[in-house]
């Protein structure tokens, strides 16, 4: 399965929740597929979507904070996965597309070919830990993990897919945080 | 010297409502008193820009943070800072020990210590030196550029302000 295709299982399944998306293409092909109030693109800042997404989680016990992550950018913030387990916030879901690359910067390869991120997120104790190989796993777990105490996480692995036609995010960040706050604070 | 338990109460009734950093001895008494209270839970970061990160998000929850770092932390959160907060404009308060302040201190803090200031401001990270007695001054600015430019703003804090717990 290519990256954008988990996506576009994923899209769907979402109602009123803050999102927070790692930097680069992850970002871009969230926003060109479907772009939501809730969506916070993280368009620097790289490793800290899961820290921002657990502090949101923090802050709104009564929401369900999620979080889409790329392996580099897990790989670089790795402690957070233990700030996260940790804090065992239940209404946080990890969500991280693993293409076992740097895809944003010329697909260089990361350390997921060799390194499980889900075991390592198992490791940490995140007590809900789940892995899509295929397209047709997708929803079933993302549904589970909705509907389960977390914090959860699911390794999605999946292939570059890489499409120059999909532009940058255009909102400034302000207007992505004022968007971002109003979903993430509503009653 | 200030009292670490009217300070934490003074930013209580500021409105920060979220504390999370890592640690440094300077702090120690700080972060003691933010550890013992259950009402307004301080949250161990791994590293200082995993917390600039968790501040951030708490903020976008709706919270008012503070973030509890050594000097040293500041190389660490650069890029957070200039990539996340400064350009979303997503306020903190930044609570950094200045460690190496006029070259008396290990050899590792000499270097950051010499250059803290001005690293804040090539960042254009606004700051002050908190004393013992400046604390309504400094805090009305930490308010107004929080509240109204939405931008972090940093109190250093020099060897001796709080108490230390060894
Ligand atoms: C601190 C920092 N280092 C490097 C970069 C350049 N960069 C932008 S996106 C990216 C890759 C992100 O990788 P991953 O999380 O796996 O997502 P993917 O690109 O594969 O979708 C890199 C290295 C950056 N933005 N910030």
């Amino acid at each position: 399965m290519k990256g954008i295709e988990a996506f576009q299982e994923l899209l769907p399944l979402l109602k009123d929740e803050p999102v927070t998306l790692a930097n680069g293409f992850i970002s871009r092909q969230v926003y060109n597929l479907e772009d939501r109030e809730g969506n916070f693109y993280m368009i620097g800042s790289m490793g800290l979507a899961s820290s921002i997404g657990l502090g949101v989680a923090l802050a709104q016990p009564d929401k369900k904070s999620v979080i889409f992550d790329g392996d580099g950018n897990v790989l670089m913030a790795m402690g957070t996965l233990a700030m996260i387990s940790a804090a065992a916030p239940k209404n946080l879901v990890h969500v991280v597309v693993d293409n076992e690359a740097y895809e944003s910067t010329g697909k260089q390869a990361t350390l997921s070919n060799k390194i499980q991120l889900d075991e390592v997120a198992r490791g940490t104790g995140y007590p809900l830990v789940m892995r899509a190989e295929k397209k047709e796993e997708i929803g079933p777990a993302f549904k589970k993990l909705m509907d389960s105490p977390g914090p959860g996480f699911l390794l999605i692995k999946a292939e570059p897919s890489f499409d120059s036609s999909m532009g940058r995010v255009h909102h400034t960040p302000e207007e992505i945080r004022d968007r971002f706050m109003k979903v993430a604070t509503a009653k | 010297m200030l009292d670490s338990k009217s300070f934490v109460d003074r930013l209580r009734s500021a409105g920060f409502d979220f504390y999370a950093g890592v640690p440094c001895s300077l702090l120690s008494g700080l972060i003691a008193r933010m550890e013992s209270d259950a009402d307004v839970p301080y949250y161990p970061a791994v590293r200082e820009d995993a917390a600039v990160g968790l501040c951030a998000g708490a903020y976008m929850g709706g919270k008012l943070p503070v973030l509890l770092m050594q000097n040293s932390g500041l190389g660490y959160s650069l890029n957070a800072f200039t990539s996340l907060n400064l350009i979303y404009k997503i306020p903190v308060l930044v609570i950094m020990s200045w460690r190496g302040c006029g070259g008396k201190d290990a050899p590792e803090h000499i270097i950051m210590g010499r250059i803290n200031e001005q690293l804040l401001e090539t960042s254009e990270m606004d700051y002050a030196e908190l004393t013992d007695e400046n604390q309504d001054e400094v805090l009305e600015r930490a308010m107004k550029k929080i509240k109204e430019e939405r931008l972090p703003f940093t109190l250093l804090v020099k060897k001796g302000l709080f108490d230390e717990r060894h």
